[in-house]
């Protein structure tokens, strides 16, 4: 019996989802009454997840886990928790984590429930509220199987310090050969990524053109948050289509949502509705954005926006 | 190349989400269904190696009845044919395991999907089948080409994309981006006349493991109104006192 939980890293550092998620299995394993194991991979220090609660850390060292191959990965972790004797497997919900998660359950043959925002309502049955139709709603799911697979939605359920004795093994199981290989890659470097940012500025057609960028990467760059815009900025080829949020875009899911300049159609609020703290910056007080607001400024981004930066710099200058 | 793109019927983007018997089932009154967004945009990719590499394209969806006028939509839009698996879509792997009967039967070589639904945004299908099926499996796909076996493949990460290679057969959990939004077909009068000659077939499920059960649903809490800030000071106060975000 055991609750294994997937820390993914990135560039040797272990992502914040990652923490939570191993926030979460700690909590998990206590209300189960059993063990939490985190297995990881491309990190040397792992206190962090000693500190969020990790009593047993398996630090992959197989050849194979060089490969670009979700299944491989798939297969990495079945090992792990076939080792482990795990009742649950919790992955996070990055583009690598649901691109893994359905294929650890089918090769596991566990029930998966994704999107999962709290710890289980009941352990027998053990039932899962989960976010659906795009955060209009929630869902409570059964999982039936012995063994559970659970997706975490990010910044769902935080970050919980319980600083613990932890073992660390290097686990090694023979992987196949990869079938998908990745041949480049290409990333903005020195950017907040939509989906590692608390905070994240996003404005719409309201900006009335391409050129207009200026003032919102500057609250970007005041804030260090993440850039985002609506999808018909996107279409309209102003920006580029990584940074389109809402229903057919990404997901933004920070702890602070800065909206300028867009009308909070349906589509664009699915997608940014579990930020946590709304600003809407619009020269319309009907724009439907206003009704899923915590704050909301009613005038001319081009006037509001830049006093903004300034007035957040000399803030940021006293308050470090 | 056989090409199978899986349809999910979803409500409209703009319906209202209600749920009915004791909050248990999702109320369709007055619900318009549609092609899944992510899944048009991928049967809309799929028409170019149609038109381009001479691909037969089958669509495929788990649904009742009421499903075969998505179905019929995407014949319009130009596939060649459709099959409905005659069950209720509920647990994913329940889907996959009957799109996988569907894949062997057809001898599929490339199995096409959107990256989600946007009803219960699962993710789970494309990559359970790819599993079942043992096929090759990329996900959140921005961009494919097929060139003989070989399969080349942009994948959306955080902050950029990447380039994967890898072969035939093959699923893909495709997303917007695959195509622009104006390569998106509305289907004409033509197109609509002749999705009606085309062949539907429906066939019943295989037996298959539900692993997961949708019990009630829930709204979310009602959120407290807007507070309208009047300076960028009163602003930054409340997102750093109040919020405690800044
Ligand atoms: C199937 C489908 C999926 C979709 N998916 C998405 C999605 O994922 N994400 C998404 O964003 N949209 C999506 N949409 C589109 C959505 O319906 C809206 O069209 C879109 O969100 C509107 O973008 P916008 O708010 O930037 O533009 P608009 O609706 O044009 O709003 C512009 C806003 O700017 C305000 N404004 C104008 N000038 C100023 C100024 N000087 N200062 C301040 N404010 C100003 C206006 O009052 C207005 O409210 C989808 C649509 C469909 C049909």
């Amino acid at each position: 019996m055991s609750i294994l939980v997937f820390a993914e890293s990135s560039e040797g550092k272990f992502k914040k989802v990652a923490l939570e998620v191993t926030s979460y299995g700690k909590k998990l394993a206590e209300q189960m009454q059993t063990n939490l194991v985190v297995v990881t991979a491309f990190v040397e220090d792992t206190t962090p997840l000693a500190k969020y609660g990790a009593g047993k850390i398996l630090i992959g060292n197989s050849d194979g886990l060089k490969t670009s191959d979700a299944m491989v990965y798939a297969d990495f972790l079945v090992a792990a928790a076939n080792q482990e004797n795990a009742d649950v497997v919790i992955i996070d919900s990055s583009v690598n984590g649901v691109f893994v998660a359905p294929l650890v359950a089918a090769k596991l043959q566990a029930g998966y429930a994704s999107n999962v925002v709290a710890l289980p309502n009941s352990l027998s049955p053990f039932v899962v509220k989960r976010k659906a139709f795009s955060n209009k709603a929630f869902n409570n799911t059964e999982i039936k199987t012995a063994t559970k697979v659970i997706g975490l939605a990010k910044n769902s359920f935080g970050l919980f310090e319980n600083p613990t004795e932890s073992s660390v093994e290097t686990f090694s199981p023979d992987l196949p050969d990869g079938r998908v290989n990745r041949t480049s890659v290409e990333t903005a470097s020195g950017i907040v990524t939509i989906a590692d940012a608390d905070i994240i500025v996003s404005a719409g057609r309201g900006l009335k053109s391409g050129d207009n960028w200026g003032m919102v990467e500057d609250l970007v760059e005041v804030l260090g948050a993440a850039i985002a815009c609506s999808k018909p900025v996107s279409d309209l080829g102003w920006r580029s289509h990584t940074e389109h949020v809402g229903q057919t875009g990404k997901q933004a899911s920070s702890n602070l949502y800065i909206a300028i300049g867009i009308s909070g159609a349906i589509q664009h609020l699915a997608g940014v509705n579990s930020s946590k703290v709304k600003v809407v910056i619009n020269t319309d007080a009907e724009a439907p954005f206003f009704k899923s607001a915590e704050y909301g400024m009613i005038g001319d981004a081009f006037e509001i926006v830049p006093k903004l930066v300034d007035k957040l710099r000399t803030f940021k200058a006293e308050n470090g | 190349m056989k090409v199978l793109v899986c349809i999910s019927n979803v409500p409209d983007t703009t319906s209202k989400i209600n749920f009915t018997e004791n909050d248990t089932k999702f109320d369709t009154n007055g619900v318009q269904f549609v092609i899944n967004p992510h899944d048009e945009y991928t049967l809309t990719r799929a028409m170019w190696f149609k038109e381009k590499q001479g691909a037969s394209i089958t669509v495929v969806t788990i649904g009742n009845q009421s499903s075969e006028a998505t179905l019929r939509k995407a014949l319009a839009i130009g596939a060649d044919d459709a099959i409905r698996v005659n069950a209720e879509a509920t647990d994913g792997y329940f889907v996959a395991q009957q799109l996988a009967e569907v894949v062997k039967n057809g001898g599929y070589e490339l199995v096409l999907a959107g990256r989600e639904s946007i009803d219960y945004n699962g993710g789970m299908v494309p990559g359970m089948l790819a599993s079942i099926l043992d096929y090759n499996f990329v996900n959140a796909v921005i961009g494919i080409e097929v060139i003989d076996s070989k399969v080349v493949v942009s994948r959306e990460i955080d902050g950029g994309k990447e380039i994967m290679e890898s072969s035939l057969p093959m699923v893909l959990g495709a997303q917007k981006g695959i195509v622009q939004e104006t390569e998106l077909r509305i289907p004409n009068m033509r197109g609509i006349m002749m999705a009606r000659k085309k062949p539907l077939t429906v066939v019943e499920p295989v037996e298959a493991e539900e692993m997961t059960v949708a019990q009630n649903f829930e709204k979310p809490e009602a959120k407290s109104a807007c507070k309208i800030v009047e300076s960028v000071d009163e602003l930054i106060d409340l997102l750093h006192n109040e919020a405690k975000v800044i």
